[in-house]
């Protein structure tokens, strides 16, 4: 006879009722996974069947077409967003990185830190349009004229706070141990932040880079006031711009099928690089922990 | 009550403690502590949780202030200036009293880099001779056969037990005057215990060493003096075989024989 056998009723009888809540708990959760997953991978199929359709090298080679023309492209657009994007995460990062090693270096217990934290969460949660609209006020009504660098300040505003929030966790969840291993050796503080704490959370810090990378490459309406848009290929960023985002927000709604099938295009490419960038993010902070 | 022992005459003191309180908020950890602690000599503590001899050891190298809440009173005197002084800048006072914590804690980056960044903030030493000190360094935490050929693998590639000798190595690169052992054991296996206390029994020669530990056996195969600790207080404090053979109070008698704590 085994031993469980002799178990008594009533521990028994809870461990069946353990075991109910387990299946129904479990049950619950997947459910919702799926739920989720379903609209993901739907989304995710439309994509790529309505985007690839349009894919063509003159997507890339050639500028965006008046209504009804033969062919045309993205090429301003994707030009005009890589530029943006990577100024405005090129003026982000330093920034977000450095407010985010005052937070959790030096203002943790200090009334400025206390402040500022709440300020970045406030900023970290601002609707984009917000910003953009903040931005027309601020830069574009001053300077008169539309430009790719309005659009950079717009998209590093959101840079930022995505940054620093993700800095002050990853170091955070460095412990305190390392710091103090550092600070017996005689190390100055600027030094065991630069060399020990920040290289330790490097992979966490990079990812936080990456994910806000990948939030701004879609984002529309920071843009559409601050950028605007442009027909025309131009490089230089004191003009009004294109983007993808923009474009595809101006070229979807449009009544002509050339345009359409060039806005799911730009939908396509936009998604992968999303998704190459959150792999990206996902496999850097793995390798690391 | 006081615990003020006179060191025997033949000892030179490296480290004497006068009067020091020390309070975690409105807490009193440490109780008046007076204490001098001979030079080129093994100090162990030893004492049940919560006694306060990690806290002293933490005091040493002023520690204590990365937290707010922290301070201490009275004074710490190395080679008879006071290092509690706010003057004294605090990193010259731990480049001269290193400390090795109980848990491993290797920095991010090449076992090398590991032992040479401490050199850095001092030193500027050409190649050749950073490499001498490292290997030098290894060599003393009797790491260097282990690790040789892989000296710029990442430092947390390696076992607990290594980790932990490369951060004794760490700690005697930089060439400080005391060492401040914070239970450097804890977490390891005996062999690596073993090695690290054939080293501690080496390093004496050079440095004055201040070891914090629960094993009393440790305390008694590897010290020269040992302090006993019971609730922030120095209850008992002498040479270790004679604290350990015929301890002169009760509280002490009691702990080392297991009879309490």
């Amino acid at each position: 006879m085994s031993a469980f056998a002799t178990m008594d009723v009533a521990r028994m009888g809870m461990h069946r009722k353990r075991k109910v809540m387990n299946v129904v708990a479990l049950t619950l959760a997947l459910g919702a996974m799926a739920f989720g997953l379903f609209w993901l991978i739907w989304i995710l199929i439309e994509t790529v069947r309505l985007g690839v359709g349009g894919l063509a090298l003159s997507v890339f080679t050639e500028s965006t077409p008046p209504p009804l023309a033969e062919t045309g492209g993205l090429a301003n657009a994707i030009v005009g967003s890589l530029l943006m994007v990577s100024l405005a995460t090129a003026l982000g990062t330093p920034i977000g990185v450095m407010a985010g090693v005052y937070l959790a270096e030096y203002g943790k217990t200090t009334w400025l830190g206390a402040v500022t934290g709440f300020i970045n969460d406030i900023l970290l949660s601002a609707p984009s349009i917000v910003i953009g609209l903040f931005i027309y006020a601020a830069v574009v009504a001053t300077t008169k004229t539309f430009s790719g660098y309005a659009g950079v300040l717009a998209l590093a505003l959101i840079v930022i706070p995505v940054v620093v929030r993700t800095t002050e966790n990853m170091l955070s969840l460095i412990p305190n141990a390392l710091r103090e291993a550092a600070y017996a050796l005689g190390t100055p503080k600027w030094k065991v932040i630069a060399s020990v704490t920040l290289k330790a959370a490097r992979a966490g810090v990079i990812t936080g880079v990456l994910l806000a990378l990948a939030r701004i490459a879609g984002e529309t309406a920071p843009l559409l006031f601050t950028a605007l848009s442009n027909q025309f290929f131009t490089a230089n960023m004191g003009e009004p711009m294109a983007s993808l985002p923009v474009t595809i927000f101006k070229f979807a709604m449009s009544p002509y099928q050339n345009w359409q099938e060039l806005a799911w295009a730009g939908v396509f490419l936009i998604t992968l690089g999303v998704l190459a960038l959150n792999i990206l993010a996902r496999v850097l902070f793995r390798n690391k922990h | 009550m006081d615990t003020r022992v006179n060191l025997p005459t033949n000892e030179k003191v490296k480290i004497s403690v006068r009067d020091l309180n020390f309070y975690y908020g409105g807490f009193l950890a440490l109780k008046n502590i007076n204490l001098d602690i001979p030079e080129r000599k093994v100090t162990a503590f030893i004492g049940p949780s919560g006694c306060g001899k990690s806290t002293l050891l933490r005091v040493f190298n002023r520690m204590f202030e990365l937290y707010p809440e922290q301070r201490a009173e009275g004074s710490i005197s190395l080679d008879g200036e006071n290092i509690l002084k706010s003057k004294m800048d605090v990193t010259l006072i731990r480049a001269k009293i290193g400390m090795v914590f109980q848990k491993p804690t290797p920095f991010p980056m090449s076992i090398y880099d590991n032992i040479a960044f401490g050199v850095r903030l001092f030193e500027t030493l050409p190649r050749v001779e950073m490499d001498e000190r490292v290997e030098w360094a290894l060599k003393k935490s009797a790491l260097w056969n282990e690790v040789k050929d892989k000296l710029n693998q990442s430092g947390s590639s390696l076992s607990g037990g290594q980790q932990q000798r490369l951060c004794i190595a760490r700690g005697i690169a930089i060439k400080p005057e005391v060492l401040l052992l914070d239970e450097p054991c804890s977490a390891l296996d005996p062999i690596s215990t073993g090695k690290i206390e054939e080293l501690i029994h080496e390093l004496k020669s050079d440095y004055t060493v201040m070891i914090v530990t629960h094993n009393m056996q440790q305390a008694a195969r590897c010290s020269d003096y040992t302090a006993y600790m019971y609730l922030g207080d120095l209850v008992e404090f002498g040479p270790t075989n004679e604290l350990f053979m015929k301890p002169k109070k009760k509280d002490t008698e009691d702990y080392i024989t297991g009879r309490f704590g």
